[in-house]
C-alpha cells in the first residue's frame, strides 16, 4: 500500500471539490443567498487540507491495483462527506444523516431524495445537489486524471476501479488524453442539451439544473412534481438526453473517427432494442390512462428512458401504473444502462455477457466436448469476463440480500423495501409504492438510510472498491 | 507522437518505456493477449490483441493517426509484413526488426525497395559494439560520432592511478592531452564534469577525443593497454556470427564454445577460421582445457544471462583479461554493475536506443538535426551529437558567453574532419557537428541547451 500516493490523490480531490463550490457560491451571490456563507466555509476546509495533503509531491508515484480501489473506495467516502457539510451546516437539512443521504444520492447520480419540500430549499443549494449530479457522472478521479500530472500506466488503476462497466478500455493511448477526451465528450454533450433547454423556454437556472442532473443521469428534482410541469418539447429533450447519456462514450468517439460499425456495437444495439420493446409494451398496457397517443408515448418514453439510463425524473406516477408495466419498469432499473456511460444499473453489457454464456452452457450439454467461446461483436470473450461478471452478480445479489434484511427491520411492505434496494444500488432514484416517484425517503429509519448510502456509493464503483474497504486484507501490507 | 508498436516482448517493452518518457503516445499490438495486458498494467498504453499485419487490428490501432509503426515481434518475415500493410493502410513511417544473417545482408535494398524508414539489426548491432570494445581494450564501452572520427569512450579508474586525487583540468594543463571528460559515475551517482572536480580511484570516468589521442592518453596515465591476439566466445548464436565476420579481417584469433552440435556444424561452415568447440562451456574443465588461463578476451554471449554473469565472474577469477558480458535483461543494470564485470552489453537496450534517436529526430525542430543519442547513464545522462543548420542561435557567439542551462556540457565541436575539444573563446559555425553531454534527458534540439 501506498499511503503517501493515496494521501496525495486524496488530497488533489478535496482541493477539486473545493473548486467545484465555485458554482453553488456563484448561484448564492446571484440570488443573494445567506448560503453562500456555509460554501465558502468548506470549501476553504477544502482547499487547506488539501491543499496541505499535496503540498508535497511522493517521490514515488507507484500506484498497485489494490492502491486504486482504496483511492476509488475512500475518495467518494470523503468527496460525499465534504459535500454533505454545506447542507447541514447551512441549517436547510437539519439531520446529518439527511445531509450525507442527499450529497451521496447527488455524487453518486442516484437522485433519491430524503426532501418532502425540495422548492423550501435555497438556490444555491438545489445548485450544488444538481451539479453533485455532474460530477459524480464520469467521476471525479477521472477528472482529476484529465487534469493532473500523475504519470506511470498505474494511474489506469484508480480508473479502472471508478468508471461502470466489465471491462474498462482507453479510448487513446495514454490516461490523461483518455480523461479529456472523454470529459470534453461529457461538456459539449451538456452544452447541447442546456441550449436546446432554453429554446424550450426553461429559464436559466432551470436548464442548468436539468442538464446536470440529465447529463449525470441523477435526477435530482427542484420542483415537488418532478418534471411534470414543463412543456412537452421539454420533456421530449429530457427523454432523448437521459438515453444519450446512457451510451457508451466509446461509440461517440468512435462515431468521432467515423467507424460507423464500431460505434453501433451490440451492447447499443441491444440498448436501444429493449428501449423499443419497453416502451411499445407500456404503450399498450396503459392506453387507457391518458387523452392522445402522443401523451402516452411521451410519457411512457420520458420514464423508460428515466430508469433504464437510472436517471430517476418522472412527469407522472408510475407507481399506479398497471402490474405489467411496473414489473417491466423494475425489470429496465435492474438492467441499467451501457457500459462507460455515466449511467448506473447492472450494466447491458453484463446482462449480454450473462445471457449468451447460458445459452452456451446449455449447448455445452448437448455437446459435451465443443469448443466454443462466447463472442460479443465477433471477438471471444474471455473465461476470465465471463468469471467476473457471474461473480459480480452473485456479489450484486448478496449486498442486495443484506440491505433487504436490515431495511425489513422498519416494517414497511416488501415491494417499498425492494424497489428501494434495487434503486439505491443501481443508483436509479424513485422506486415503487412509499419510495415511488412522487413521494420520497423521508420515511426510512436512520439505520435503513444508513444501508442504502452504503448501497449508493457501492453500486456507483461497481461493489468491489467499497467493499474492498471492508476486508482486512487490503489492509494488510 | 503517435507509435505503434508491434510485438510485446523484450525489446517491444524497452522500447515503449523509453519511446514513453519522451512523450509519446503509444498502441502496443500482440497475438498474446497475457503479453499485451502486462504491458498495458505496467505502462500507460493502449494495449490491442490481435495481428498486427492485418488491416483491421492496424485500423483499431488507429494506423490512419499513427505517425510510425515498429515491428519487433520474433519473426522477421512478420515485421516486413506489418511494415508494409502499416504503409499501405495508413501511410505512416515503419521500422522493421530484421535479425536472420540472409536478409541482413540485403538490409539496404530491403529498406529502399520496400519503402521502409529504418531497418534494426539488434544483432548486428552488439556485435559491432562488442567488436569495437575488442580494439580497445581499455575501455569498458565506446561509442562513435562523426562515423569513428570521434569516440566516447568509458573506462574505470584502477586502483593506485596516477589520476586519482589530480582535478580534470589538469588532464590538460598538466598531462598535455587533448581529451574531453564528460561524466564521471561514482557510487550509483553521475556527475557532469567540471574543471574542478577531483578524481577518485575506482571512478567510471567518459570521455571524448580522437582515437590516436585517446591511446596517448592512456599511456600517459600508464593504464595497462594489451592489444588483444585471441579472443574466446562462448555461445554460437547470431551475435557471435556477426562478431566473427568483424573480426575476420583483423588479426584477431577466434575460438568458439557451444553445446549444441548443428549450431556448431554451420558454425563451421560459415567462418572457417574459427576455431569451434562442441561442448558446454559451464563445465569448468573445458574451459580450463582450451586454455581460458592465457586468453586476451573473453565473451559469453550464451541465452542465459545468468550463465553469462557466472562464466565471466569465474574467468575473472584466474584471468585479468578483458570480459564482455551480454546480458538481455535490462532491468538488473544496478545490481550487475557493482560486479567486476569489465564491459556488458545490452542488445535490447541498443536496439531501443537506435530507435530513439530515430524518433527524436523526428521530433527535431529546425535549426538543428540530431545525428547520433546515446544514453551515456542508463536514464541519467544522455550524449547527443547536433549538426547546427543555418538559422541556428548558437552560431557565431563565444562559447563562454551562451546561458547554458546547468547540467549541459559542450564536449565536442566537430569541423571539417577535425574534433575540437571546446574552450571559452571557441565559436560553433554553420556545418558543425557538436557532441551536447547533459543531464536533461529528451532536449527537443540544440537550441534547448540554453537557458
Amino acid at each position: 500500500m501506498h499511503y503517501r500516493m493515496i494521501g496525495y490523490v486524496l488530497g488533489m480531490l478535496l482541493v477539486f471539490e473545493g473548486l467545484f463550490f465555485c458554482v453553488p457560491i456563484l448561484t448564492a451571490i446571484v440570488y443573494g443567498e445567506s448560503a453562500v456563507w456555509a460554501f465558502v466555509a468548506v470549501a476553504a476546509i477544502c482547499l487547506a487540507l488539501g491543499g496541505l495533503m499535496v503540498w508535497k509531491k511522493p517521490t514515488s508515484t507507484t500506484l498497485f491495483a489494490r492502491d486504486g480501489f482504496v483511492i476509488a473506495g475512500l475518495g467518494w467516502i470523503v468527496l460525499s462527506f465534504f459535500g454533505a457539510l454545506p447542507f447541514y451546516i447551512s441549517g436547510e437539512i437539519p439531520s446529518f444523516v439527511d445531509a450525507l443521504f442527499e450529497a451521496v444520492s447527488g455524487f453518486t447520480t442516484t437522485g433519491a431524495s430524503v426532501l418532502s419540500d425540495v422548492e423550501a430549499l435555497s438556490n444555491s443549494m438545489l445548485m450544488w445537489r444538481s451539479f453533485t449530479h455532474w460530477v459524480g457522472g464520469m467521476g471525479v478521479l477521472v477528472f482529476i486524471m484529465a487534469f493532473v500530472p500523475i504519470s506511470g500506466g498505474q494511474t489506469m488503476h484508480i480508473m479502472k476501479a471508478e468508471s461502470p462497466g466489465p471491462s474498462v478500455s482507453k479510448l487513446v493511448p495514454k490516461v490523461k488524453t483518455t480523461a479529456m477526451v472523454l470529459y470534453t465528450l461529457y461538456l459539449v454533450l451538456t452544452l447541447v442539451m442546456f441550449v436546446l433547454l432554453l429554446f424550450g423556454g426553461v429559464n436559466l437556472f432551470e436548464a442548468l439544473n436539468i442538464a446536470f442532473a440529465t447529463a449525470g443521469t441523477g435526477g435530482f428534482a427542484f420542483k415537488n412534481s418532478g418534471m411534470a410541469e414543463f412543456n412537452p418539447y421539454v420533456q421530449y429533450v429530457v427523454s432523448i438526453g437521459m438515453l444519450l447519456f446512457a451510451i457508451n462514450f466509446g461509440c461517440y468517439f468512435m462515431l468521432l473517427q467515423k467507424k460507423w460499425k464500431e460505434a453501433c456495437n451490440c451492447e447499443l444495439r441491444t440498448f436501444l432494442g429493449i428501449v423499443a420493446v419497453t416502451v411499445t409494451l407500456i404503450c399498450f398496457n396503459v392506453r387507457d390512462q391518458f387523452a392522445t397517443l402522443e401523451e402516452t408515448f411521451r410519457h411512457v418514453l420520458f420514464t423508460v428512458a428515466s430508469l433504464i439510463s437510472s436517471t430517476g425524473f418522472a412527469t407522472v406516477d408510475y407507481n399506479v401504473w398497471p402490474e405489467l408495466s411496473r414489473t417491466l419498469l423494475l425489470m429496465v432499473m435492474c438492467i441499467g444502462a451501457c457500459a462507460g456511460s455515466t449511467g448506473g444499473g447492472f450494466k447491458v453489457s453484463r446482462v449480454i455477457i450473462l445471457f449468451k454464456s447460458f445459452r452456451m452452457e446449455l449447448e455445452q450439454l448437448i455437446h459435451p466436448k465443443q469448443m466454443k467461446k462466447v463472442k460479443m461483436d465477433g471477438r471471444p470473450i474471455e473465461h476470465e469476463m465471463v468469471r467476473s461478471v457471474s461473480v459480480y452478480l452473485v456479489c450484486f445479489v448478496l449486498v442486495f440480500g443484506v440491505s433487504m434484511f436490515v431495511m425489513a427491520f422498519d416494517n414497511l411492505d416488501l415491494v417499498t423495501n425492494f424497489s428501494a434496494v434495487l434503486a439505491c444500488l443501481n443508483n436509479v432514484g424513485p422506486g415503487l409504492e412509499v419510495a415511488g416517484p412522487m413521494s420520497n425517503y423521508a420515511v426510512f429509519s436512520t439505520p435503513a438510510k444508513l444501508v442504502l448510502i452504503f448501497d449508493m456509493l457501492a453500486g456507483r464503483l461497481e461493489l468491489f472498491p467499497i467493499l474492498l474497504l471492508f476486508t482486512p486484507s487490503t489492509w494488510k501490507r | 507522437m503517435n507509435i505503434i508498436v508491434v510485438g510485446c516482448g523484450k525489446v517491444g517493452e524497452a522500447l515503449t518505456h523509453f519511446l514513453l518518457e519522451e512523450g509519446n503516445d503509444i498502441t502496443v499490438i500482440d497475438t498474446d493477449k497475457d503479453k499485451v495486458q502486462a504491458i498495458s498494467e505496467r505502462f500507460d498504453v493502449m494495449g490491442i490483441v490481435g495481428n498486427g499485419a492485418t488491416r483491421t487490428i492496424l485500423r483499431e490501432a488507429n494506423i490512419d493517426d499513427a505517425d510510425l509503426l515498429i515491428a519487433v515481434t520474433g519473426s522477421d518475415e512478420l515485421n516486413l509484413l506489418c511494415c508494409l500493410i502499416a504503409k499501405k493502410a495508413g501511410d505512416c513511417r515503419t521500422i522493421a526488426r530484421v535479425r536472420s544473417p540472409q536478409y541482413s545482408q540485403e538490409a539496404s535494398y530491403i529498406k529502399d525497395e520496400l519503402g521502409l524508414a529504418m531497418v534494426i539489426n539488434p544483432e548486428w548491432q552488439a556485435a559491432r559494439e562488442i567488436a569495437r570494445v575488442l580494439r580497445f581494450p581499455w575501455a569498458i564501452k565506446v561509442d562513435t560520432f562523426s562515423r569513428g572520427r570521434v569516440e566516447l569512450f568509458k573506462f574505470r579508474l584502477p586502483e593506485g592511478s596516477s589520476l586519482a586525487g589530480k582535478k580534470v583540468k589538469d588532464i590538460v594543463s598538466t598531462l598535455h592531452c587533448d581529451v574531453m571528460v564528460c561524466t564521471i559515475e561514482r557510487n550509483n551517482e553521475a556527475y557532469i564534469a567540471n574543471g574542478d572536480f577531483v578524481f577518485q580511484e575506482r571512478d567510471v570516468i567518459s570521455a571524448i577525443a580522437e582515437p590516436k589521442n585517446a591511446e596517448a592518453f592512456f599511456k600517459k596515465i600508464n593504464y595497462k593497454v594489451a592489444t588483444i591476439h585471441n579472443v574466446m566466445i562462448v555461445g554460437a548464436g547470431r551475435i557471435t556470427h556477426y562478431l566473427c565476420t568483424l573480426l575476420e579481417d583483423s588479426n584477431i584469433s577466434v575460438k568458439v564454445i557451444e553445446r549444441e552440435e548443428s549450431v556448431c556444424e554451420t558454425m563451421d561452415a560459415n567462418h572457417p577460421e574459427v576455431t569451434v568447440i562442441h561442448a558446454d562451456a559451464v563445465d569448468q574443465q573445458v574451459l580450463l582445457e582450451e586454455g581460458v588461463a592465457n586468453i586476451d578476451a573473453f565473451v559469453t554471449l550464451t541465452n542465459m544471462d545468468e550463465e553469462n554473469i557466472l562464466l565471466s565472474l569465474f574467468v575473472r577469477s584466474m584471468n585479468p583479461c578483458k570480459l564482455v558480458t551480454k546480458i538481455n535483461r535490462v532491468d538488473y543494470g544496478d545490481v550487475i554493475s557493482h560486479l567486476d564485470l569489465d564491459s556488458i552489453v545490452y542488445p535490447k537496450q541498443i536496439t531501443a536506443e537506435t530507435i530513439a534517436r530515430y524518433v527524436r529526430a523526428m521530433n527535431q525542430t529546425v535549426g538543428s538535426d540530431i545525428e547520433t543519442l546515446y544514453q551515456l547513464i542508463k536514464g541519467k545522462v544522455e550524449v547527443a551529437e547536433y549538426v547546427i543548420k543555418g538559422d541556428s542561435a548558437l552560431v557565431g557567439i563565444p562559447l563562454s558567453k551562451l546561458q547554458l542551462k546547468d547540467g549541459v556540457l559542450i564536449a565536442a565541436i566537430l569541423r571539417d574532419r577535425k574534433c575540437l575539444l571546446p574552450r571559452g573563446g571557441d565559436i560553433m559555425k554553420i556545418g558543425d557537428a557538436v557532441v551536447i553531454v547533459t543531464n536533461h534527458l529528451a532536449l527537443q534540439g540544440i537550441e534547448d541547451i540554453l537557458k
